[in-house]
């Protein structure tokens, strides 16, 4: 009885500090311009929709991967998924998550473009190291 | 290396502290698994009593979070006496407890102790948490280093709980913990490295509740 009480709790203070987490990773980022290359290569200007996530993770996975960065990238995947669902099914009864739950995915494609972004900036940093050395 | 490229060694310093001890404990945890195997007796005494060690060393990580988000209140004093009457607390009821029902006191004592422990960190983090939320902290390297404690507590307290409810479910378990572990180290790497000291979040962007 005890576990099972332990075990309900913990799952409900997981999901309620994993969402927290997530939004301040993607808090973290939303200030932050994007530069011109991938503002091109997204089609991200200034905001972002949740449909560009897919696209801008595909483009991520092409760059050289960062350790400190793979972290935040897979929760805020895992958020991105939890968003999804919520949107397929929560979102269907309760009409105003809708419009919530697609801000929120259009902020998590907007943290993968940083993400591409130092991605690229650190390549190209490789790179003119190489060069020199 | 994160914190001490970043200066905050000693701002941080038992954060820090917890991270040297959780590396030295898996460098100890590895060579007992290399030289005894994993079922064997030796390997899972190292693993269980380094385990308390480093759970005590995080309980203690996470009162001086609570002298972070609590500093302009000056309250530093009771903080320190409220996290070792806690301390106290927690093992005098799992020392009561186990003291019915084991004939290894000693050994099922540190057991149940870091299992106790890990969900006194997982209260302790929310109660942090909802405090964060009501003073409007806008730190971000310290909201997200609260955030990922209590992630880590979670899934540490449902692990625990899963095995009490299922033994059969122990195998996975030890595992499992390993996975867990590395979650941590990186997301406080990330936050040391990425965020600097100064930056500052809208607290409206982290209640789960849009406000």
């Amino acid at each position: 009885m005890m576990a099972a009480l332990i075990l309900v709790l913990s799952v409900a203070a997981l999901l309620q500090f994993f969402i927290s987490y997530c939004r301040s990773l993607i808090a973290a980022s939303s200030k932050q311009p994007l530069s011109a290359e991938v503002q091109d290569v997204t089609g991200i200007k200034t905001a972002a929709t949740g449909e560009q996530f897919a696209r801008v993770v595909q483009l991520l996975q092409l760059c050289p991967d960062r350790p400190e960065d793979r972290n935040g990238i897979q929760a805020v995947g895992a958020y991105f998924n939890l968003l999804g669902f919520l949107r397929a099914t929560l979102a269907r009864v309760v009409p105003s998550m809708l419009a919530w739950t697609e801000a929120e995915r259009g902020q998590c494609a907007y943290f993968a473009a940083v993400t591409l972004d130092r991605r690229i900036a650190f390549s190209r940093d490789m790179f003119a190291q190489q060069m020199e050395s | 290396m994160c914190a001490y490229k970043r200066q905050a060694i000693r701002r941080y310093f038992l954060l820090n502290l917890y991270v040297a001890g959780l590396i030295a404990s898996e460098i100890g945890r590895y060579s007992f698994l290399a030289h005894f195997g994993f079922s064997s007796k030796q390997y899972q005494y190292f693993y269980f009593y380094s385990d308390a060690v480093l759970t005590i060393f995080l309980y203690f990580a996470l009162s001086t979070l609570y002298s972070h988000v609590f500093s302009e209140l000056h309250a530093e004093k009771y903080v320190k006496m409220g996290t070792v009457l806690l301390l106290l607390g927690t093992c005098l009821f799992t020392y009561s407890v186990v003291m019915q029902s084991s004939a290894k006191l000693v050994t099922h004592f540190v057991v149940e102790l870091s299992q106790n422990l890990y969900f006194v960190g997982l209260v302790l983090t929310y109660v942090l948490w909802a405090a964060i939320l009501k003073l409007r902290e806008t730190r971000l390297r310290l909201v997200q280093i609260v955030l990922s404690l209590g992630i880590y507590f979670s899934l540490l307290a449902a692990n625990y709980a899963i095995r009490n409810l299922y033994p059969p479910l122990s195998q996975f378990s030890v595992p499992l913990v390993q996975v867990f572990s590395t979650f941590l180290p990186l997301a406080w790497a990330y936050a040391f490295w990425r965020l600097p000291e100064d930056a500052r979040l809208a607290p409206a962007r982290l209640a789960v509740i849009p406000r």
